[in-house]
């Protein structure tokens, strides 16, 4: 009973084969075998979104599922997002807008801004709150937070804007 | 707190999932698992195997089949918010997808899980009840199905046998003439509601033919108001028509006092929503 169950999984663009225990929450998994400790665990049941990670590019909850049911699924934390410069704009508006203080609910912040802006489209302050109502912050009061997104978006839409009338001219 | 051990199972048919229930002491099925993840964390249940149905190909897909919309049980929140068939079809559903949780709960949970466990504070139960819709359920000898008017017993308690999967939930298609609505009162968005309601009526210009209307987050069950349905039903849907659905709804609801409300202030919210959903049912208001 309760064997590790051998699986592979691929995390930040790389395949992974490993061994979790299947009470071992995919949050767990993340932070204690492969060192990710950029998904942070706060509430554990599914309220606070700070252990928000993509699963087949939409966010979810890593504490909401075990390990185990990630086989052959493509996760990316925020540290592959990052590092592949996915969310650069994201983290820069952030810092400028000092949207963060203490930082711990910062990964799941940008986590759902990510999914959020990888939809299209320039959401409203309004969507944007909506999109954010699963992530708690107790250090900002959200504001910026939502300054921060709104303007990310902002950018993002003149970017593409921009390089639509390049390919028409 | 971390969930007790158990061991894992991730059968790729139902046939294969009942054995593997059969065989343990005792099991648990798990789908999105956005309920019953905490519940295992929380230590509320320590099942020794977790059977993991995720991967039942037979219990994904939705479509329309002799006036029914069918929905399988793995189709997830995010799809109700949406899938065409289902805003075309069902669009009450579609109405009460946006209400359900946060968007990354979403992402995850799934329809059938949601209405197996029956939360009486979750929206998509009630709205089987709403849109008078048929659960599909299987055990090892074959498929039934129980109207939803039959299928909530009490507290998380419903139809389902132990070992029984809810396998899909069928929907009548939106008939012309029907009308529907869909609001709930939360502190947040995304809290459990304080009281929601559905409602899906068939007119006749702004005569009322038949309406059902179910509430949420009033009692121990998702909750059909059949004597606010009466005191519509066969009335033209005017002021006078919706205050007395409004003064019968008294009749249907008997919601518990708990440490957020007193049940006084549960009924008076139901019936201030009650009236502003039938009063979006007008014609011309």
């Amino acid at each position: 009973m309760s064997d590790r169950v051998p699986m592979i999984l691929t995390v930040n663009g790389e395949e992974i084969a490993a061994t979790p225990r299947p009470r071992d929450t995919l949050a767990d998994f993340l932070r204690q075998d492969l060192q990710l400790t950029g998904t942070h665990t706060g509430c554990e049941m599914g309220v606070c979104g700070a252990c928000l990670v993509l699963a087949e590019d939409v966010p979810v909850h890593a504490c909401l599922m075990f390990a185990v049911q990630a086989e052959g699924t493509r996760i990316e934390t925020v540290e592959g997002l990052s590092e592949r410069g996915a969310i650069a704009d994201l983290q820069a508006a952030f810092h400028e807008r000092n949207a963060l203080q203490c930082g711990f609910c910062t990964p799941g912040m940008l986590v759902t801004a990510h999914g959020l802006l990888a939809k299209g489209g320039m959401p409203s302050r309004e969507e944007i709150r909506d999109a954010l109502s699963g992530n708690y912050c107790r250090c900002t009061g959200y504001e910026a937070i939502v300054d921060a997104v709104e303007a990310v978006a902002r950018q993002r839409a003149a970017i593409k804007e921009e390089a639509a009338r390049e390919t028409a001219a | 707190m971390k969930a007790r051990s158990f061991s894992y199972a991730r059968p790729k048919t139902m046939a294969e999932a009942f054995a593997v229930y059969e065989a343990a002491g005792e099991a648990c099925y798990i789908a999105g698992g956005q309920s019953l993840v905490p519940t295992l964390a929380l230590r509320l249940q320590a099942p020794e195997v977790l059977i993991d149905i995720a991967h039942i190909s037979e219990l994904l897909g939705i479509r329309l089949e002799d006036g029914w919309l069918r929905l399988g049980a793995l189709t997830r929140h995010a799809e109700t918010l949406t899938d065409p068939l289902i805003a075309k079809h069902a669009p009450l559903l579609t109405a009460a997808a946006p209400h359900v949780a946060h968007p990354a709960i979403r992402n995850k949970g799934t329809l059938g899980g949601s209405v197996a466990l029956a939360d009486p504070a979750a929206e998509f139960p009630a709205m089987m009840l709403a849109l008078g819709a048929e659960i599909e359920i299987a055990n090892a000898a074959g498929t039934r199905r129980v109207p939803a008017d039959d299928y909530f017993i009490d507290l998380y308690q419903t139809a389902l046998e132990p070992g029984e999967l809810l396998t899909a939930c069928w929907i009548p298609a939106l008939r012309p003439g029907q009308r529907w609505a869909f609001d709930e009162l939360a502190r947040r968005r995304g809290d459990y509601a304080m009281v929601g309601c559905g409602l899906l009526a068939d007119m006749a210009g702004d005569k009322v033919e038949a309406i059902r209307i179910a509430f949420l987050a009033v009692g121990a069950t998702p909750l059909r108001a059949h004597a606010a349905e009466a005191a519509l039903a066969g009335r033209t849907l005017d002021a006078a028509a919706i205050l007395a659905a409004q003064a019968a709804l008294d009749a249907d609801l008997d919601p518990p006092a708990d440490e957020s409300m007193p049940a006084s202030a549960r009924r008076h919210l139901a019936r201030v929503l009650l009236g502003r959903l039938l009063g979006t049912l007008q014609a011309t208001p």
